[in-house]
């Protein structure tokens, strides 16, 4: 129809003629490293090939992995046939209910109605939002101090919501452990009322996590320096297997006294990764300013997405309300952090049987999906290039992505390239 | 003693009206309230309306064995932006076979828009956009927070003829200042269900072209505009096929009736596909930054249905359903509000298209509609002819004839409506 239009106006050259566009001054986008570790693993022909970039759960053969609760809570979905109204700007009530009490267990605050809880695109559209509600709301310098390294789009994420990015010493890459003395020494050196962002447990990439007393003492000097303290909780229950010991740092916070934002992603420890079912919360001090803050925080969501997809929410919600299928969940995903610990023993142990010289001790220190191997670029390179063993550059590898069935060959090629 | 608080001297944000209706109605007893707010679309009987192949496909997708959680690519499958595009651009579209067109998932309409409006403003460091008057509120607030400093508007919705003020569409945009970034909406034009005719999109065209303006095409009603998906995109495929540039954000909320499982895409036409990886690739970034990677539902209930030919012809005979009845009961509106002889033009409400109508009742009319008869419409006027049924027909068009007939006097000024419309 519109070609016949075209002849009518006399126009049917230009469908000939090349025309100008406006997009000839855009640059290629930096490439992203996780990205290409996968395709690169895609293209490899080796039958031995190990994928270490994979940021999902795979079980003991290296599949993708449903969790048998949030499998039921689907088929009872899907039985309750639930409209697909819009749900609200800050998602459903009942999702940022449970979301906040499972984080914050039984809490007077919660029970007080301090808090603002909306519901977020996982745990990076919810550090979005708080990330922009800080860079309108906080009365503070519109700053936040990350860990020495943390997880690479923090940085852009919270640029492109308008705060500055600065850091403080986390990982010792000695002792592949916590630099915790240069932690405190860095801290203290924050200027006061600055945002501090603290990953609740399993730190990414590294896998080093504060000790309880670490924590105890982190609480009391962010207290001193009067930081706000933003929380990352990507990975509660996934960690140790317990959500309630995942939680330990940011109840302790709570019960100290502090203020804090937090993040919280379903993505690992329901294995909802492609749902997108996060939360953002702010804990304030009153009723009136947890409705004020939750006010502006749904005009921060409204021009991005209007309001959340609710199908992961409803998962959650469904397993969380459900006693049932809350245990068998909680049986769920301590299953999955159980494999991962097991796995990592049974990895540092073929590295010392192979009699290799490195104290592999980290390996097993170290907790959660990630584990910052100590190896550097060189060493990273030639995994992925003798052996098809697929990591990124700064030697962090997923434990993911490790099997009972792989596991010694990936032994042997760390064994290869660092003795 | 009060704690102190970073946050005290945080002040409440202004609420989003059609909220603060939705929540007034669900907490209203009154046997009689009507709900004519918010656009999505209502059975015979008044009621939320899953289609009935959502369902089914939701059902087989929880029972098959192949279903993972993974995380999507950030631009969402190259599977699902080829459905979307070509829904857009017709199945054997030549732009999508010379690859000048493409798509990226996004969160609904909305995500689409901020999507583009992200890489417009931040990427080519566009500043300024047009958005017709009226329009959905949302539109300014997603171009501001993508970076957009320049907010203007273009004549569009004429007060005296409840028409399209065409001239001063054209005028408006001919004043525009190049690389000015214009929102058009393609159909079913929220709020005033007025859409340009083909003649008259084709001179928008013109004006487009000759000025160096940059279209944004929001389709959030494909298929409520005239019942016909392949009619309802004719600007987009008329632009395209006169190589003119553009983005257009698509919604699949209405029109497979899936609003919260926000569904939906971005197609960006180019002239220049050696550029696409570089367009892709500043995309893929603004998304990571904002969300990561899109949610998978939406597009495993698309994919399914649109991939089955079956299922696909469903769709389209559903939508023809849909918009029958939208029209039916704009014809009886307007047949009854001009049989109870209500002060005020009510003859143009059959030649409006969509699921709205622009009532022309002021605000002060809306808000007693609201607190007297418990029947739901915006300060705008606008009001959703999804929500009128057989039964409640009587009852919407008494009482909108009792309110108007009462302020009569305020009738024939044709008030300047605020620009605030919500969806």
């Amino acid at each position: 129809m519109s070609s016949k239009l075209l002849q009518n106006k006399g126009l049917t050259s230009i469908l000939a003629t090349r025309c100008s566009s406006w997009w000839s001054s855009v640059q290629m986008g930096p490439p992203d490293a996780i990205l290409g570790v996968t395709e690169a693993f895609k293209k490899d022909t080796n039958p031995k090939k190990i994928n270490l970039g994979v940021g999902a759960y795979r079980d003991d053969n290296g599949k993708p992995y449903v969790l048998p609760s949030v499998q039921k809570a689907e088929e009872l979905l899907a039985k309750k046939a639930l409209d697909k109204e819009y749900a609200p700007i800050s998602g459903p009530a009942d999702f940022c209910k449970l979301s906040i009490e499972l984080a914050l267990g039984e809490s007077e605050e919660l029970k007080a109605g301090l808090n603002a809880t909306v519901q977020g695109i996982s745990g990076t559209g919810s550090l979005r939002v708080g990330g922009a509600f800080l860079a309108s709301f906080f009365p503070g310098p519109k700053e936040i101090y990350l860990p020495t390294p943390s997880w690479g789009n923090h940085t852009p994420i919270f640029k492109h919501s308008g705060l500055g990015v600065k850091q403080y010493k986390y990982y010792d890459p000695k002792t592949c452990g916590l630099d915790f003395q240069g932690a405190l020494d860095d801290i203290s050196k924050i200027p006061e009322r600055s945002i501090i962002l603290l990953h609740a447990c399993a730190h990414n990439p590294t896998g080093v996590d504060p000790t309880p007393e670490q924590w105890q003492e982190l609480s009391a000097l962010i207290k001193k320096k009067n930081l706000f303290p933003y929380f990352d909780m990507a990975y509660q229950g996934f960690a140790s297997g317990s959500v309630d010991k995942d939680a330990f740092a940011v109840r302790l916070f709570i019960r100290d006294g502090h203020q804090i934002a937090l993040a919280q992603s379903y993505a690992k420890n329901m294995g909802l990764y492609g749902e997108r079912a996060g939360a953002f919360s702010l804990i304030t001090s009153s009723k009136d300013e947890a409705e004020r803050t939750l006010s502006q925080l749904k005009i921060l969501i409204r021009p991005m997405y209007s309001n959340p997809p609710i199908h992961g929410a409803r998962i959650v919600s469904t397993i969380l309300s459900t006693p049932d299928l809350r245990s068998e969940w909680l049986k769920d995903v301590k299953g999955m952090a159980d494999r991962i610990i097991s796995v990592r023993a049974t990895l540092r142990k073929n590295l010392e049987n192979l009699g290799s010289k490195k104290n592999w001790q980290h390996i097993t220190d170290q907790i959660g999906m990630f584990c910052f191997t100590g190896m550097n670029a060189d060493q990273s390179t030639r995994l992925c290039n003798e052996f098809s063993i697929y990591l990124t550059k700064d030697g962090r590898i997923s434990m993911a992505g490790v099997t009972s069935k792989n596991v010694e060959y990936l032994a042997h090629g760390i064994h290869e390239v660092t003795k | 003693m009060k704690k102190s608080s970073v946050f005290e001297n945080v002040e409440p944000g202004h609420p989003v009206e059609m909220n603060l209706l939705i929540k007034r109605y669900m907490e209203d007893k009154n046997e009689n309230k009507v709900n004519l707010s918010i656009g999505v679309y209502r059975t015979e009987e008044g009621k939320s309306y899953v289609l009935p192949f959502v369902k089914q496909v939701e059902k087989e997708i929880v029972n098959d064995p192949n279903l993972n959680y993974d995380y999507q690519p950030i631009l969402g499958t190259d599977s699902f932006f080829n459905i979307a595009t070509q829904l857009l651009l017709g199945e054997d579209s030549i732009h999508i076979r010379n690859k000048n067109a493409f798509g990226l998932q996004a969160l609904s309409g909305t995500g689409g828009l901020r999507s583009g409006a992200e890489f417009l403003a931040r990427i080519m460091g566009y500043t300024t956009f047009y958005y017709s008057d009226p329009s959905w509120e949302n539109h300014p607030n997603i171009f501001n927070a993508a970076g957009f400093t320049n907010e203007k508007t273009y004549r569009y919705f004429d007060r005296k003829t409840f028409g399209l003020d065409f001239d001063g569409m054209i005028e408006d945009l001919q004043n525009a200042p190049e690389k000015a970034v214009i929102i058009l909406q393609i159909c079913g034009h929220n709020p005033c269900a007025v859409d340009p005719t083909k003649e008259q999109w084709m001179k928008i065209a013109d004006v487009i072209e000759e000025k160096k303006l940059f279209p944004f095409f929001d389709a959030a009603y494909h298929g409520f505009g005239t019942g016909d998906l392949d009619e309802d995109v004719f600007p987009v495929r008329y632009f395209a096929d006169r190589r003119i540039e553009f983005f257009c954000s698509q919604s699949f909320a209405k029109n497979f009736g899936i609003y919260n499982i926000r569904c939906g895409a971005l197609t960006v036409f180019t002239n220049d596909p050696s550029k696409i990886s570089a367009i892709l690739s500043q995309m893929t970034l603004r998304i990571y930054f904002l969300y990561e990677t899109p949610p998978a539902c939406g597009p495993r209930i698309v994919s399914r249905i649109l991939q089955n030919a079956n299922l696909k012809k469903q769709w389209i005979d559903t939508l023809k359903i849909m918009t029958a009845r939208i029209t039916r009961m704009r014809q009886k509106f307007q047949d009854e509000m001009i049989r109870l002889k209500t002060p005020g033009k009510w003859d143009y409400i059959t030649k409006h298209r969509g699921m709205f109508a622009f009532t022309g009742i002021t605000p002060e009319q809306a808000e007693i509609l609201v607190d007297k008869y418990h029947i739901y419409v915006l300060k705008c006027g606008r009001i959703n002819i999804c929500g009128i049924t057989d039964e409640n027909l009587s009852y919407v068009t008494k009482s909108i004839h009792e309110v108007v007939s009462m302020t009569a006097s305020k009738v024939n000024d044709i008030v300047e409506h605020e620009k605030i419309i919500q969806y």
